[in-house]
């Protein structure tokens, strides 16, 4: 791992879908056994432009995501390595079963992407605004879940999840993120990123609220206090280690994820501490609630996930410190 | 004879275990029996031949007469059939693709076989090779709308190299497949969906389901759907007539069963 941080965030050039799919057909043009295939969200993720030119690696399924999930742990068995596509409700819960006994239990090799996650799905709305996929993929023995930040991340990380054998669940916003690392940056699956060094509290965050989170840290360090930032884009298998480093160096510990608080980033946190090393911890996330229409940012406002609601946790925590609250 | 053959050491299996699908296992033996004794081009000493046939049992719970197949073929050894379903065994209840040598998919939910297949198909068309990729279905599995998702996928991607077979025994565990779902007419439902259907008048008779199976693989243009008319318990006499999904297999029953299996097999 050798990461760069952005000394100044900002929109990205890019959006995530044009390095999703510029990386995928890289890989195809490079002769590596990727299929690409979808239900019917070609279009959405940036795929469809290249469905005429490379007939054998990508095909739609149609609304048919069960199919979907099945046909890509067929063409597994066969030693391909198959993308699938569906916004993160249908690539969870809908396909749940396919999941775990096609794929999980049956030990293949499919790459699901989940995009539009939680707040993402903006004006999609409750029906389709998942915060509860990862709780969901949790629980499947031996799968992988990521949550890419950034199109720097995107693009080092996507070749390491098709090269690294397993089911892997990778959550995605399709459209601009806040840039967090420098070009070039490179990341390994299972290791969290720091951001920023502190002795007071660590943020453990992912996706889009690794931003809220170094936001939150920069306010916190106005009034003395320093806090550490991990971005945790692979909350399965976490990072055993560094969670209970932070609780060791820290003692207090935030966690903020656009995912329902429970089974998901701050549920892997808290097991993760409750067994080894038990610390105070704030969950920053969505407290058990359905999605609700609305822009990205005024649902990051509604569901408590800025960087203010960030800073007030992690003062929360501190103060929780000796057991005092 | 094969069929017989595969029919005694099904029952072997679940004499050994006490327990089991008699009439669903029962009822596909003649099926097995031609896949396994010459339909397909496998090679029972190198169970993960690159060109072999694939065989996917998308109603799992009928692995008893696959695994009987295997050992009989020489996958692994007659007596390890008696470990069925006892903990630790490579032989589960249903087919598990990391568990038996020979098990080309891991099923057991039903509709997902069928999925896995096509991809299979697909996978083996994007090698080039020449083979044919096997599914079989039960009816009742049929009330899955998987099912009928993959119906409308397979034509539509031109699986030419896949063919399918539904056991259409017309009885699941809560009655007619027609009294619970009002599930009729399947072939015509697969022909709807652009597939080359053959129906096979009596879907326990070895010739009929050669001859269809000869019908399938003269249609080029298109996947194949083979409808059986089974019976449900076929050739076990505990089994037919009765309840037989999932029963209890006495010692004595199986021992009829097989002793008549045994001298069904002298008049052949």
């Amino acid at each position: 791992m050798n990461i760069k941080v952005l000394k100044d965030n900002g929109l990205s050039k890019t959006e995530m879908r044009d390095i999703y799919a510029a990386s995928l057909i890289e890989m195809i043009e490079n002769g590596e056994p990727v299929m690409i295939t979808d239900a019917d969200l070609m279009r959405p993720i940036g795929i469809l432009p290249y469905l005429k030119k490379y007939p054998e690696n990508i095909f739609d399924c149609g609304i048919a995501e069960s199919n979907m999930i099945g046909v890509a742990c067929g063409l597994s068995a066969e030693g391909f390595i198959p993308f699938t596509h569906t916004f993160a409700c249908f690539a969870s819960r809908r396909v749940m079963d396919q999941v775990f006994m096609s794929g999980a239990y049956a030990k293949r090799n499919v790459k699901m992407v989940g995009s539009d996650p939680g707040i993402c799905a903006g004006l999609n709305g409750g029906t389709h605004m998942a915060f509860e996929d990862v709780a969901m993929m949790r629980v499947v023995p031996e799968m992988t879940i990521v949550e890419p930040t950034d199109t720097v991340m995107l693009k080092n990380i996507l070749p390491q999840i098709a090269h690294s054998y397993g089911m892997t669940y990778i959550r995605l916003c399709r459209t601009h993120t806040e840039e967090i690392y420098e070009e070039g940056s490179s990341f390994e699956l299972g290791k969290a990123a720091m951001l920023r060094d502190g002795g007071d509290v660590t943020i453990i965050a992912a996706g889009r609220e690794v931003v809220e989170a170094i936001n939150a840290a920069k306010q916190l360090e106005e009034i003395g206090i320093e806090a550490r930032v991990l971005d945790m884009f692979t909350i399965k298998p976490i990072d055993t280690e560094a969670v209970i480093r932070a609780a060791k160096d820290t003692g207090a510990i935030v966690t903020a994820e656009n995912h329902n608080v429970i089974g998901g980033l701050g549920g892997a946190v808290a097991e993760v501490l409750a067994a080894n090393m038990p610390a105070p911890v704030e969950m920053v996330g969505v407290k058990d609630v359905f999605g609700q229409v609305g822009s990205t940012e005024t649902l990051k406002e509604y569901f408590g996930l800025t960087a203010d609601d960030i800073a007030a946790a992690a003062k929360k925590a501190i103060a929780r410190k000796n057991g005092s609250q | 004879m094969f069929a017989a053959d595969i029919r005694i050491a099904t029952l072997e299996q679940l004499r050994a275990i006490g327990v089991g699908h008699v009439g669903g296992t029962m009822s596909i033996c003649d099926l097995i029996a031609c896949l396994y004794g010459g339909v397909m081009n496998i090679n029972p000493a190198n169970p993960k031949w690159e060109q072999r046939d694939r065989f996917i049992m998308s109603k799992g719970h009928a692995g008893p007469a696959m695994y009987s197949a295997l050992a009989l073929r020489g996958y692994f050894a007659y007596e390890e059939l008696l470990t069925i379903n006892r903990l630790g065994t490579r032989l589960p209840s249903h087919t598990d693709m990391n568990k038996t040598p020979g098990v080309d998919m891991t099923t057991g939910s039903l509709g997902q076989g069928f999925s896995s297949a096509l991809g299979i198909a697909m996978g083996c068309r994007a090698k080039k090779l020449s083979n044919y990729v096997y599914v079989l279905l039960g009816d009742g599995e049929c009330e899955e709308g998987q099912i009928w998702e993959c119906a409308m996928f397979a034509p539509a991607k031109k699986l030419t190299n896949l063919i399918g077979f539904v056991d259409y025994n017309r009885l699941q565990i809560c009655g007619t497949v027609e009294e619970v779902a009002g599930l009729k007419d399947i072939g015509g439902k697969f022909a709807a969906f652009g597939w080359h259907t053959v129906e096979v008048q009596d879907g326990n008779d070895v010739e009929q389901i050669m001859d269809a199976i000869s019908q399938a693989k003269a249609v080029k243009d298109r996947p194949s759907m083979i409808i059986l008319n089974t019976k449900k318990g076929k050739g076990c006499c505990f089994a037919e007539d009765v309840f037989n999904h999932n029963m209890v297999v006495s010692a004595e029953n199986a021992d009829r069963a097989i002793a008549q299996l045994k001298a069904y097999k002298e008049t052949l």
